[in-house]
C-alpha cells in the first residue's frame, strides 16, 4: 500500500508525541467549549414541573410558569424559583456550572469581587459574574475568531500570493507596491480612529484584521509559487496542453502549501493574541462579551482578586503553549528531509 | 615497499543503514587509483572516509595513510593531516567555493593555517599556483570571486587550493563531471601533468569509464558499497572478471544502425531567433540574444539529434520548437504551423508534440500518483473516453514502457531515476503524439540504465513511427539514437548532416575537438 505524502506527513506529524498530545488536547477542549451552553449556564437543561417537561435551555420561561409572581424571563438562581423546582416531584437538571458569561448572581452572599467557593469555583469578577462561565465562553469566542480570521486571511494571502508568484512581471511588482503601501499603515492607530467611528463588534475587527493579516502569508506564497512554476513538472503540464488555472491548482499549489501549513497553528495563536490585547486596550469588543484580554483588564485593576488575572493568564498560556506545540509538530512532520 | 594508503576492510553506516561494507584497497605513492562506480555504490563515502569528513557516519575498519592509522587519530592531528597531506577536490566547484571570499584569499588561508605563511608571501605563492594550474591572467584572477570564473577556471581554482600544501595525496571526487566536454579534457590533462611533475598519488572517483581508463593505473570497481573488483586498468578493461565489470564495460550506448534512407520530414524550422531582454534601470533594456535562426527539420520516424556545450542554446531551442518559451520564426508540424497558434487552438495542438525532460526528480509532481501523472493529459486531450478506458490506456503505456501494472496508484518518489524517466515517456507516449522532444533523457542516469532508456526509446520509434528531437551533450548517446545530427555553438548551426558522414569526418575544427574530447575513439 502506498501511502500519499499527506498520509507520510501525518505519520511523522504523530510520531512528534508533544504536538500530536497538544493536538488531541486542543481539540478536546474546542469541542468541549463548542457545547458551552451545556456546560455552563444559568438556565437548567431540563426541567420537570407538575408533570410537564421543559428545556430552558432552548426555550425562554416565564416565572409565572413555575409558580412565580411576575410575568418576567424567570431567574433559576432566584432560591424561590429553586425551591418551586424542587418541590413535591419536580426536579431541574443544571449544567455542571449554573452561571453563563453575563449572568450576575442576585442573591449571593459574598461581596464581588469575590474568592472562588463551592459557589463560583474560580470565584467573581468586579461585577459578580462567574469567572469560570466567562473563561469557557471567552475561549469559545477567542477559538472561533482566531479561526474565522486564520481562514480568511489564509485564503486572501494564498490568492494574491499565488497569483503574483505564478504571473510574475508587472502583475507581481504592482501587488508588490501595493503590498509595501499597505503594509506600513499604521494598523493600531487605525484600528483605534475606526472604533471611535463604528461601534466596536467582532465582525468590524475580523474585517481589519483580516485587511492587514494576509500580507505576511502572501510573501511565502509567493516565494513558493516563483520557485514551483519554474519546475520541470511544471513545464511539464504547460507541454500537456494544460491552461494556466489547471496547472495553478494541480500543480504549483499543493506543492507550495507547505509554509502556509507550516504557519497556521502560529496565526491561530497570533489571531487570539491579537483579539486579547485590543480587547485589554479597550478597542476591542463591547464589554458585555465574553473575552480573555477584558478579563485581563479586569485582573489588572483588581489585582487583590488574584483569581481574575490568575486563571486567565493560566488559560491564555495553555492555549497559546498547545497551539505552538502543534505547530512545532507541524513543520516537523512537513520537513520531508526526514522519514 | 608499503603503500601510501591503505584501507582494509572499510564499513560505514549511516544510523543503521550500511553505505561502504567491508571495502579494501590500497594507494602507493605516486599512484593514480580509480574508485569506479554508479551512484549509490558508496565511492563519495568511501573518499569521505578516508578523512572523516562526514560527521553522521560511523566508520570501522582500518584506514592506514604513511603508517597512521586515520580512523582513530585525535581530531587535532587529522586536521594537520587534511589540505597538509591528502587533499581533495569535489565535483560541484562553485558550491565547493566560498562564495563571499575571493579565490586567492581561500588558497592564502590554507597557507596560513599549515606553513603560517606571511600575507605578502602568501600571495604570491597563490598567483603561482594559480598560474601552475593554467589560469590566464593569474595576478588579477588571484582577486576574483568564485562567480567571476568560468566552471573549469573554478574547478582550477580548486585544483590550485588542493596542491598548497603538495599534499601526498590528492583525493578527486567526480571532478569533471560538472564540465563541459572539451574543459574536461584540460583539466584531466591539468591533473595528469601535475601528478607526474609532483609525484603525488591521486585517488580519482568517477563513474564514467571513459575517464578511467584514459587516466589512471589501478581501478576499483565499486558495487552496493562493495569493491568487486580490482586490477590494473588494463586488466579489469581487457579481461573483466566480475559480471558486474562486464556490465558496466557493456553499458556503453552501442551505435545506431538504421540504415540511412530518406523520410519526409515532419518538423520544420526556419530561421528560430529567441533572445532574452532584462529591463535595465527605468526605460532601458538589454537584449541578448540566444539563438541566431536556426533552420532544421525532423524526418518522420527519426531522430534528430542536438549537440552543443552548456551555454549553447540547445535547450533554448528545444523550448522554442514546442512553443515553451517565446520566439521568432516558423514551425511546422507536418502541415500545421505551430508558430501562429495560441490559446486554445495552441494547448489543444500540444497533443502532437510532447516532451521528456532532463531531471526526473523535478519533472514529475510529487503529489500526484502515477496514474494521475499519466493520465493528466489523456482527460483532457481525449474527453470522449470514460473512467475505465482512461485508465486502460493508461495502464498500457504503463507496461509499454516497461512499469508494473501496480505502479499506477504509487508515488513518484517510490520509483528510482530509471523508473521515473519511464513514467515521463509513459507521460508523453500516451497522447500518441507525432514528435517528442528528450531533452538530455539520459544524462541524470547511470550507464546501465542509460542503455536501457535508449533501448526503450528506440523500440517506441520502431513501433509508432515517433519522430524524436534528442538534446544532449554527450555523443555517445547521440550517435546511439539519432540519424540526424546537428551541432550548436552559441546559438548557430555549426555543422549538421547525417550521424554516421559527421562522426566519422567532421567537416568544423568545433566538431573535431567536441570528438576528441569525447574520446569516442577509444
Amino acid at each position: 500500500m502506498s501511502l500519499t505524502p499527506g498520509q507520510r506527513a501525518w505519520r511523522r506529524f504523530k510520531a512528534n508525541r508533544r504536538g500530536y498530545v497538544s493536538l488531541w488536547l486542543f481539540s478536546i477542549l474546542f469541542v468541549l467549549t463548542l457545547g458551552a451552553e451545556l456546560l455552563s449556564n444559568d438556565r437548567p437543561l431540563v426541567v420537570r414541573y407538575q408533570g410537564e417537561f421543559y428545556y430552558p435551555v432552548l426555550f425562554d420561561y416565564n416565572e409565572t410558569v413555575f409558580g412565580g409572581d411576575f410575568d418576567t424571563p424567570a431567574d433559576y438562581l432566584d432560591p424561590y424559583i429553586r425551591d418551586r423546582l424542587s418541590a413535591n416531584g419536580n426536579f431541574a437538571v443544571f449544567a455542571p456550572n449554573p452561571y453563563s458569561y453575563n449572568t450576575l448572581n442576585y442573591f449571593a452572599k459574598a461581596p464581588n469581587p469575590a474568592a472562588p467557593s463551592a459557589a463560583n469555583l474560580l470565584g467573581t469578577d468586579d461585577r459578580g459574574r462567574d469567572v469560570l462561565a466567562r473563561l469557557i465562553y471567552g475561549f469559545r469566542l477567542s477559538v472561533l475568531f482566531a479561526l474565522a480570521l486564520t481562514a480568511v486571511g489564509t485564503l486572501a494571502g494564498v490568492l494574491l500570493g499565488g497569483l503574483q508568484g505564478y504571473f510574475g512581471g508587472r502583475l507581481d511588482l504592482m501587488l508588490q507596491r501595493v503590498i509595501e503601501i499597505w503594509g506600513s499603515l499604521p494598523e493600531l492607530y487605525l484600528l483605534i480612529i475606526l472604533s471611535s467611528f463604528f461601534n466596536p463588534s467582532l465582525t468590524l475587527l475580523l474585517v481589519l484584521l483580516a485587511l492587514f493579516g494576509w500580507m505576511g502569508l502572501a510573501d511565502y506564497v509567493r516565494a513558493e509559487f516563483l520557485k514551483n512554476r519554474q519546475m520541470d513538472y511544471v513545464l511539464a503540464a504547460r507541454s500537456l496542453g494544460l491552461a494556466n488555472r489547471q496547472i495553478m491548482w494541480r500543480h504549483v499549489l499543493p506543492n507550495s502549501l507547505t509554509p502556509v501549513l507550516a504557519f497556521l497553528p502560529f496565526r491561530v495563536s497570533g489571531a487570539i493574541l491579537a483579539l486579547t490585547s485590543l480587547d485589554f486596550l479597550g478597542l476591542g469588543v463591547p464589554a458585555s462579551t465574553p473575552s480573555l484580554g477584558e478579563m485581563l483588564a479586569q485582573g489588572k485593576d483588581n489585582l487583590d482578586a488574584w483569581w481574575i488575572a490568575l486563571s486567565t493568564f493560566t488559560v491564555l498560556t495553555v492555549t497559546l503553549l498547545l497551539l505552538i506545540f502543534i505547530g512545532e509538530g507541524l513543520r516537523a512532520a512537513l520537513d520531508t528531509r526526514k522519514g | 615497499m608499503d603503500p601510501l594508503l591503505s584501507v582494509e576492510n572499510l564499513h560505514a553506516r549511516f544510523g543503521s543503514r550500511a553505505a561502504v561494507r567491508g571495502v579494501s584497497f590500497s594507494v602507493r605513492a605516486g599512484e593514480k587509483v580509480a574508485l569506479v562506480g554508479e551512484s549509490g555504490s558508496g565511492k563519495t563515502v568511501t573518499a569521505q572516509a578516508l578523512m572523516r569528513l562526514n560527521p553522521d557516519v560511523t566508520l570501522s575498519g582500518t584506514v592506514r595513510f604513511n603508517g597512521e592509522e586515520l580512523l582513530s587519530v585525535p581530531e587535532r592531528r587529522l586536521r594537520q593531516l587534511r589540505g597538509r597531506e591528502m587533499a581533495m577536490i569535489f565535483q560541484e566547484p562553485m558550491s565547493a567555493l566560498n562564495p563571499v571570499y575571493t579565490i586567492g584569499n581561500q588558497i592564502i588561508e590554507t597557507l596560513s593555517q599549515h606553513f603560517g605563511l606571511a600575507p605578502r608571501a602568501a600571495r604570491q605563492r597563490a598567483i603561482e599556483l594559480l598560474a601552475r594550474t593554467g589560469i590566464p591572467d593569474p595576478e588579477i584572477k588571484v582577486d576574483a570571486y568564485p562567480f567571476q570564473l568560468s566552471g573549469g577556471q573554478r574547478q582550477r581554482a580548486m585544483i590550485a587550493m588542493a596542491l598548497a600544501c603538495q599534499p601526498k595525496l590528492l583525493i578527486a571526487d567526480e571532478p569533471t563531471t560538472a564540465l563541459d566536454v572539451t574543459v574536461q579534457a584540460q583539466i584531466l590533462a591539468l591533473l595528469d601533468e601535475l601528478q607526474r611533475d609532483l609525484g603525488m598519488a591521486v585517488l580519482f572517483i568517477t563513474h564514467d569509464l571513459n575517464l578511467v581508463r584514459r587516466f589512471a593505473d589501478r581501478v576499483a570497481v565499486m558495487k552496493d558499497g562493495e569493491v568487486v573488483e580490482t586490477g590494473t586498468v588494463a586488466e579489469v578493461f581487457d579481461h573483466p572478471e566480475h559480471p558486474y565489470t562486464r556490465e558496466l564495460l557493456a553499458s556503453r550506448p552501442d551505435t545506431l544502425d538504421d540504415a540511412p534512407g530518406q523520410a519526409e520530414p515532419r518538423l520544420q524550422a526556419e530561421s528560430i531567433r529567441v533572445a532574452f531582454s532584462r529591463r535595465r534601470g527605468w526605460f532601458g533594456k538589454t537584449v541578448t540574444p540566444v539563438l541566431h535562426g536556426i533552420s532544421l527539420s525532423v524526418p518522420a520516424g527519426r531522430t534528430l539529434g542536438i549537440v552543443g556545450e552548456s551555454g549553447s542554446g540547445k535547450t533554448t531551442l528545444g523550448l522554442a520548437l514546442t512553443r515553451l518559451i517565446e520566439a521568432e520564426g516558423q514551425v511546422t508540424l507536418d502541415t500545421t504551423r505551430l508558430d501562429t497558434l495560441s490559446g486554445q487552438a495552441l494547448r489543444a495542438s500540444r497533443r502532437d508534440y510532447q516532451v521528456v525532460f532532463q531531471d526526473p526528480f523535478a519533472s514529475l509532481s510529487p503529489r500526484l500518483t502515477v496514474g494521475q501523472i499519466v493520465g493528466e493529459g489523456v482527460a483532457l486531450h481525449f474527453p470522449e473516453l470514460d473512467e475505465a478506458a482512461r485508465r486502460q490506456r493508461v495502464l498500457d503505456t504503463l507496461t509499454e514502457v516497461g512499469l508494473a501494472a501496480d505502479s499506477v496508484d504509487r508515488y513518484p518518489h517510490e520509483f528510482s531515476g530509471g523508473q521515473r524517466q519511464r513514467i515521463a515517456i509513459a507521460r508523453a507516449l500516451v497522447l500518441r503524439p507525432k514528435l517528442i522532444l528528450l531533452d538530455e533523457p539520459t544524462s541524470a542516469l547511470d550507464a546501465t540504465l542509460q542503455k536501457q532508456v535508449l533501448q526503450l526509446l528506440r523500440r517506441l520509434q520502431h513501433k509508432y513511427g515517433l519522430s524524436y528531437l534528442f538534446i544532449s551533450h554527450d555523443l555517445a548517446v547521440i550517435r546511439a539514437v539519432a540519424h540526424e545530427v546537428l551541432v550548436l555553438k552559441d546559438g548557430k548551426v555549426v555543422e549538421a548532416g547525417p550521424t554516421r558522414r559527421v562522426f566519422e569526418a567532421p567537416g568544423q575544427p568545433y566538431t573535431r575537438d567536441l570528438l576528441a574530447a569525447a574520446l569516442l575513439g577509444a
